[in-house]
């Protein structure tokens, strides 16, 4: 009897590291492709340093920062909140692993954005906010559907950051990467084989969706 | 209606000083790219903040930097068409134009407003369709239409017709026309093309170097330049540099000829244009032997080129224009030109403080 446990703890980790990141990348991305060319040097450093990194290392410092004997650690546990070897550390794992891609992106999108577009929707009277949402949104789409795909893909495959800190505990924090893993460590080829395989469907399956998505878009026009 | 913009800005080695009244109707901002027009027009919509100025809307003040007033776009009743006419990809035309609308706070005010510029610009068919799926000329339409409906105080036209083919250009041109008489709006256009300028506009305005250097009723402008750059982008093809010699005469040292003018001459001329279509074998002054250089068949007119006789090494052939059933088979020996369409040209204004 196979337990599915791992399928359903990588799915709802990266759903939600997934969301959390589209609703703190857009936003980042958004402000970021303003700020002055210095500032934004910086920032966009920091920000994508998780992506070339290795997750080992990003799980190195989270653990420093997160781990049961460190300020914030103990400080979150008062509240009953503790990321180390729990499923839903297995989401800060990811969302810091993922964000770079979302990101990255958005800002890609909001930076090719016909800036013509947001100025004669000022002249004509339409506000701030609506534009934002009606026009730039929509016009940024393609792109921002593209930072979700590769920020999801990315939290479900998510390996070296969640192993340093939620570790492997089967039934527990177990997720699809850590499985295959400890299934090939542990000699259990077959198994492994059968993870594997589950995550290939599900990486075939994303990327039908999206390009199913993209053709809706083109049958709906609007591009000059 | 009236536009008065007094205003200066620094972008880098570029420095924009544009002294511009605008009494009413129809002006053209004539100049080359990058001389500064359409950033003229940006600071007046209130997309471009400029360092130091005023810019007065009727009795309404749009930009004073000296008061800190900066009216933000959404309040300045500033129509601006884009080059490339930014209509809003993801919605319809009868969206876009309701976007020109959002002012008008009543739902059924706002579509039976929305119904009449269907009409007007002819839109209904295309109402349910995307700009991706529009001409050229429909989508110019859409964009005036969205405008238009907003009821803007001044309207201003960026280079409106240079994303279209020459054919589509004059037919537009004419639609255009028809539209801003019908509406009696106030417009200020900028475009490259004399062309243009010369056959929408009522005054024009001759920029260069982010500096307005003349700005007059169009026909009297096109007969009298008064600078270099101004008779270049009025499309004059020959200009050289001039020194007075007479009440009503000027010396041409590179084309080793003196002419005769029709207006007095002022002491600080610095050169004179010649239009390729005014040389005449028949005219009774300014008479000067010439002889061929070259010749160039356009569609419907021949150029030719020629030098004077007298004229320096190293110094361009000048172009004669005319229509191609008065071609003559040889080439005539002396060419004139009648004095009063001799341009003189007197250098730019200044600026005193730099």
């Amino acid at each position: 009897m196979i337990d599915w446990y791992p399928l359903w703890n990588s799915l709802r980790i990266a759903a939600i590291s997934c969301t959390a990141v589209f609703f703190l990348g857009i936003p980042s991305a958004y402000y970021i492709a303003r700020l002055p060319r210095a500032v934004k040097g910086i920032l966009d450093v920091i920000l994508t340093l998780p992506m070339v990194l290795p997750p080992t290392v990003c799980g190195y410092f989270l653990l420093i920062l997160l781990g049961p004997q460190r300020p914030l650690g103990r400080f979150l546990a008062n509240f009953g909140i503790q990321f180390a070897m729990t499923w839903y550390g297995g989401i800060v794992a990811s969302a810091v692993v993922a964000f770079p891609l979302m990101y990255r992106t958005a800002r890609g999108a909001f930076e090719s954005f016909d800036t013509t577009l947001a100025y004669s929707g000022q002249t004509l009277g339409l506000s701030n906010t609506y534009i934002f949402w009606r026009i730039r949104m929509p016009a940024c789409r393609q792109g921002i559907l593209a930072g979700t795909v590769l920020a999801f893909a990315r939290a479900l495959g998510e390996y070296g950051a969640t192993s340093m800190l939620i570790g492997y505990v089967p039934g527990r924090t177990a997720t699809i990467s850590t499985t295959v893993y400890q299934l090939w460590r542990t000699n259990n080829e077959q198994e492994a084989f059968f993870w594997v395989m589950v995550n290939v469907v599900i990486s075939i399956i994303i990327l039908l969706a999206v390009n199913m998505l993209e053709r809706r878009n083109r049958k709906a026009g609007g591009r000059i | 209606m009236s536009l008065s913009v007094h205003i200066e800005k620094k972008l880098g080695s570029f420095r924009l000083s544009v002294d511009l009244e605008h009494p009413g109707g129809i002006t053209g901002l004539l100049g080359a790219s990058g001389c500064g027009k359409s950033m003229t027009l940006k600071a007046i919509a209130g997309i471009e903040k400029p360092d130091r100025g005023r810019i007065v809307l009727d009795d309404r003040v749009l930009f004073d930097s000296e008061k800190k007033i900066n009216l933000k776009p959404q309040e300045r009743r500033v129509g601006y068409l884009f080059q490339n006419y930014a209509l809003f990809p993801n919605m319809t035309v009868e969206k876009n134009i309701l976007c020109g609308l959002s002012r008008e706070k009543d739902k059924g005010i706002r579509r039976k407003k929305m119904e009449e510029m269907l009409e007007k610009m002819d839109l209904t068919a295309q109402r349910k369709l995307y700009p991706g799926q529009l001409s050229g000329g429909q989508q110019q339409r859409t964009a005036l239409a969205r405008i238009l409906v907003s009821e803007p105080e001044v309207l201003l036209l960026d280079e409106p017709f240079s994303a279209l083919d020459s054919y589509l250009r004059e037919l537009l041109q004419i639609q255009v026309k028809d539209i801003l008489a019908g509406y009696g709006k106030d417009v200020l256009l900028v475009s490259h093309s004399r062309d243009e300028i010369y056959y929408l506009c009522g005054r024009t305005a001759v920029m260069e170097n982010g500096k307005i250097l003349k700005t007059d009723d169009t026909k009297k402008l096109f007969a009298d330049p008064g600078s270099w750059a101004g008779a270049e982008l009025t499309g004059c093809k020959n200009i050289a540099e001039a020194r007075k010699t007479g009440e009503y005469e000027v010396e041409v040292p590179d084309w080793g000829i003196r002419l005769r003018t029709g207006k007095p001459v002022k002491d600080h001329v610095c050169a004179v244009g010649l239009r390729a279509h005014y040389f005449n074998p028949k005219a009774r002054e300014n008479i000067f032997p010439v002889s061929y250089a070259s010749e160039k068949e356009e569609p419907f007119e021949m150029r030719i080129l020629f030098r004077y006789a007298g004229q320096k090494e190293g110094t361009p052939d000048l172009w004669w224009r005319l229509p191609k059933d008065r071609n003559p088979r040889t080439m005539p020996e002396k060419l004139g030109i009648a004095p009063q369409n001799v341009l003189l040209l007197y250098p730019e204004p200044q600026e005193d403080d730099i």
